[in-house]
C-alpha cells in the first residue's frame, strides 16, 4: 500500500482502527472485572442481534446445505457434500450474475457520476436540496412498483406503440438483457449517486484552484484531483450496488421475462419450485462467500486507489 | 395502432387503491401484484351486472374479519369476494401463484396463512400424504352436492372415502395464438414448438411450471405428458434448451403480454384462453392434437389454516350455484357442477374453448401425482430456466 504517495488526509492515514483497550493488570482485577462486566452488558444487545439475525440463520443454512432433498421435497438430515458437488449445474446462472452484476454496477456508475458531479460542484446551492430530494423520493416507492411501471413503458403499449406511429413496427424492448440492464440502472441509481455526491461535496475546492494555478488542464484536474478524491465514494457505491445485484431476483424476472437468469432466481426456484432446500442452501452459502470476497477485493482496491485512505464500505 | 392505451387499463382508480390497501395489509409479493392487476381485468369485464347474492345460512361461528386464499392468476370474479365481505364482514386476501409446486413449497414451509387454497387434481394425494390438508367437514358445506358433480372430474378430491377437496372447475391446457401475427393454422404441439423457433421467434411464452412446460415438450415426441422416463425427459430437455433462446418469457402470467401484443403465442389454460378470446377475438385457443393436460382445480383447506371457520364459510359460499355461476362467467373455465351448468347461458355451454370436441379431449391426460415430487422433472425445469 502506497503510504508515501500524495495524501490529502494525513490524520486518517493510520487506518483508523479502533484502539485496543489497556492490557489487563492483575492488581486491578476487581475493578477490571467490573469493567469487563459492564462492557459485556453494553455489548450484549448488539451481540444478541448479530447472533439471532446473522449467525443462527447462517448456521441453519450451513446445516441444510449438507443435507438431502426429502422425497416430497424440502430437507432431510444427512451429511453429504453432494450439493456442493452439484454447483456446476448452476454455472450459467453464476456466470450471468458475475458478468451482469459488475456490468450493471458499471453502467450505474457511468450514469450516476455526472449527476453526482453536477449536484455537488455545479448545481446552484438553492436547487441542490430539491434536486437531491428528486433523486431520493422515487426510492420511497417499492422497487416492485417501479419495475412494474417499466414493464408497461417497455411493453407493447409503451415505447413500441409510440414508435409504431413513426413506422417502426413490432419492435420488442421488454424481456431483453437491455431491459434488465435498464431496470438495474434505474433501480439502483440513488445508491450510486449518494455516496459519490457525498465524497465530491466534501472535496476541498482549493485543491481544484491549486491544480489550475499549477497549469493543469481541466481534464487533468478532473482525472488527477476530482476523480481521484471521489474514488472512495465511487467504490462505496460500486460495492453497494454490486453486492445487491449479486442477490437480485426481481428485475430479471419482471424485465427479463424469467429468461435472463441470475443466481438469485436460481435460489428462489430451488426453494419455491424444485423444493430442493439443501441445494438452495449450498448455493446461498456460496453466494455469501462470493459476496464477502467481492467486498474484500473492493475494499483493497479502493484503499490502494485513494492513497491508503481507509474506506468503510457499508 | 387503432387502440388507445387505455384499453390495457381496465382498473378504476378506486379499485386500484382498494387493492393496493389490501396488498398493504397482507404479504406483498410479485405475484400478488400480478394477480391482483390480472383480477382487475376480470373486474372490468364482469362489473356490469353483478348484484348482491342471496345470503346462505352461516353457522353461528366467529368468522373473524379477514382470511387469505391462495389461487391462480385471473381466476376469480373479484366481486365474489366483495360480496362475501359484505355478507360476513370477512375481507379476503388473494394470493396468486404460478405453479402447484410453489403452493406446495409454501405449505411445506408452514405458516402460509391461507384458510383456503386451490390445488390441482394431481397434487391432492401428496398433500394428504404429507398431512398438510384438512379432511373436510361436509356438514359445514351444505351448499355442496356431490351427486350433482361430474364424477370424471371430482374423483381425486376423495381419498379412501374421506373428502379432502371439492372441485372448483375443470379445464384443459393448450396454447393461445394471436392469429393476426401468426397466420398459419396450427393444431399440434409439434407446430407450437416449431413455430416458437421460426415465425414466433421472440414472441412465444411457456409456463413457469414443470408439469405443463415439460409435459407439452414431451408431446412433441408423442411421449406421455406425465413421463418420468429418463430417456424421454432427456429428449424433452433437449427441445426445451433449443427453444429457450427463442422464447419471449417463461411465465405463468401470460395474459398481460398477450393483451399488449408483446407475445403472440403462449401455453394457455382454458380459462385464460376463454378470457383472451372474449376480449380479443383474434386470439385463438388451440388444443394440441397429440394430447396434453386435462385438469380439475379443487378447493382445499390447509391443516394449519389460521381462520378455518372463515375458510369453510367462503368455501360453502363458493359452492352456492348462484355464486359459482358468476365465477364461471368471469373466469371462463367449465364447471363440474350440473346445478351451475343449468344456470349458464347457452353461448357459454356452446363455447368450443370450454367444451372441446370429444376427439380433442380423448388424448388428454390428467397430471400424475408423481410428477409433482419427482426430483428429475424439478431439476430439469430448473436447468431449463437457468440455461
Amino acid at each position: 500500500m502506497s503510504e508515501t504517495g500524495h495524501n490529502p488526509d494525513p490524520d486518517n492515514s493510520t487506518g483508523g482502527e479502533i484502539p485496543a483497550g489497556p492490557e489487563p493488570a492483575f492488581s486491578m482485577r476487581g475493578n477490571l472485572l467490573h469493567r469487563n462486566l459492564l462492557t459485556a452488558l453494553l455489548l450484549a444487545p448488539a451481540t444478541m442481534w448479530l447472533v439471532v439475525f446473522l449467525v443462527l440463520p447462517f448456521v441453519a443454512i450451513a446445516i441444510f446445505s449438507v443435507g438431502e432433498r426429502a422425497p416430497e421435497g424440502g430437507y432431510q438430515a444427512a451429511l453429504t457434500f453432494a450439493q456442493y458437488a452439484n454447483l456446476p449445474a448452476r454455472a450459467t446462472a453464476f456466470w450471468n450474475t458475475m458478468v451482469l452484476a459488475p456490468a450493471g454496477a458499471l453502467a450505474c456508475l457511468l450514469v450516476a457520476y455526472p449527476v453526482a458531479y453536477y449536484l455537488a460542484l455545479r448545481a446552484p446551492q438553492r436547487w441542490r436540496l430539491i434536486l437531491l430530494a428528486l433523486i431520493v423520493i422515487p426510492f420511497w416507492t417499492s422497487l416492485l412498483m417501479r419495475t412494474y411501471a417499466w414493464m408497461y413503458i417497455l411493453g407493447g403499449r409503451g415505447i413500441p406503440a409510440l414508435l409504431a406511429y413513426v413506422g417502426i413496427e413490432d419492435l420488442r424492448l421488454i424481456n431483453t438483457p437491455g431491459a434488465v440492464l435498464l431496470g438495474i440502472v434505474y433501480g439502483y441509481l440513488p445508491l450510486m449517486i449518494l455516496p459519490i455526491y457525498v465524497s465530491l461535496e466534501r472535496l476541498d475546492r482549493r485543491l481544484l484552484e491549486a491544480s489550475a494555478d499549477l497549469g493543469a488542464t481541466p481534464l487533468s484536474t478532473f482525472i488527477g484531483v476530482t476523480l481521484r478524491l471521489s474514488l472512495p465514494g465511487v467504490m462505496t457505491g460500486f460495492s453497494l450496488v454490486m453486492i445487491l445485484l449479486l442477490g437480485e431476483y426481481l428485475i430479471p424476472t419482471l424485465l427479463g421475462g424469467g429468461k435472463v437468469f441470475f443466481i438469485g432466481n436460481a435460489l428462489v426456484d430451488l426453494f419455491l419450485q424444485s423444493r430442493n432446500w439443501p441445494f438452495g442452501s449450498a448455493i446461498a452459502i456460496t453466494l455469501v462467500l462470493v459476496s464477502v470476497v467481492v467486498l474484500i477485493v473492493a475494499n483493497r482496491i479502493s484503499t490502494r486507489l485513494s492513497g491508503a485512505r481507509r474506506v468503510d464500505l457499508i | 395502432m387503432s387502440k388507445s392505451y387505455r384499453d390495457g387499463l381496465p382498473i378504476s382508480p378506486e379499485k386500484f387503491v382498494d387493492q393496493l390497501m389490501r396488498l398493504k395489509r397482507g404479504s406483498i409479493g410479485r405475484r400478488d401484484f400480478l394477480g391482483l392487476t390480472g383480477l382487475g381485468v376480470a373486474t372490468a369485464v364482469m362489473a356490469r351486472e353483478l348484484g348482491i347474492m342471496p345470503t346462505p345460512a352461516f353457522a353461528a361461528e366467529d368468522l373473524g374479519d379477514r382470511m387469505s386464499i391462495a389461487t391462480w392468476p385471473n381466476y376469480h370474479d373479484p366481486q365474489t369476494f366483495e360480496n362475501f365481505k359484505a355478507e360476513t364482514g370477512v375481507a379476503v386476501e388473494v394470493n396468486v401463484f404460478g405453479s402447484n409446486e410453489e403452493m406446495l413449497a409454501k405449505l411445506q414451509a408452514g405458516g402460509s396463512g391461507w384458510s383456503l387454497f386451490v390445488p390441482t387434481n394431481y397434487t391432492i394425494s401428496t398433500y394428504k400424504k404429507l398431512g398438510i390438508i384438512e379432511p373436510l367437514d361436509m356438514a359445514k358445506l351444505g351448499n355442496f352436492d356431490g351427486t350433482k358433480e361430474d364424477a370424471r372430474f371430482t374423483a381425486e378430491g376423495t381419498i379412501d372415502g374421506t373428502t379432502y377437496a371439492v372441485p372448483k372447475n375443470w379445464g384443459t391446457t393448450g396454447f393461445a395464438v394471436n392469429t393476426k401475427k401468426l397466420t398459419k393454422p396450427m393444431s399440434s404441439w409439434k407446430e407450437f414448438w416449431d413455430t416458437a423457433m421460426a415465425e414466433g421467434d421472440g414472441r412465444t411464452m411457456v409456463h413457469d411450471y414443470q408439469l405443463t412446460t415439460i409435459g407439452n415438450a414431451l408431446k412433441y415426441y408423442g411421449y406421455s405428458f406425465n413421463s418420468l422416463k429418463q430417456d424421454e425427459l432427456a429428449k424433452a430437455e433437449e427441445l426445451l434448451l433449443k427453444v429457450k433462446p427463442h422464447l419471449f418469457a417463461v411465465s405463468s402470467d401470460y395474459q398481460p403480454s398477450m393483451r399488449s401484443g408483446d407475445a403472440w403465442m403462449t401455453m394457455c389454460w382454458t380459462n385464460d384462453g376463454a378470457q383472451l378470446h372474449r376480449d380479443i377475438p383474434e386470439i385463438a385457443y388451440v388444443l394440441g392434437k397429440e394430447g396434453g393436460e386435462i385438469w380439475t382445480d379443487f378447493y382445499a383447506i390447509p391443516k394449519d389454516a389460521p381462520n378455518k371457520p372463515a375458510g369453510y364459510a367462503l368455501l360453502n359460499y363458493l359452492m352456492n350455484p348462484k355464486v359459482a355461476v358468476k365465477e364461471h362467467l368471469a373466469n371462463g373455465a367449465p364447471s363440474t357442477d350440473a346445478r351451475v351448468n343449468a344456470l349458464l347461458p347457452k353461448e357459454v355451454l356452446d363455447n368450443p374453448i370450454l367444451y372441446p370436441a370429444a376427439d380433442l379431449l380423448k388424448p388428454l391426460e390428467f397430471g400424475a401425482a408423481a410428477t409433482l415430487t419427482d426430483p428429475g422433472r424439478a431439476e430439469l425445469m430448473a436447468r431449463f430456466k437457468s440455461a
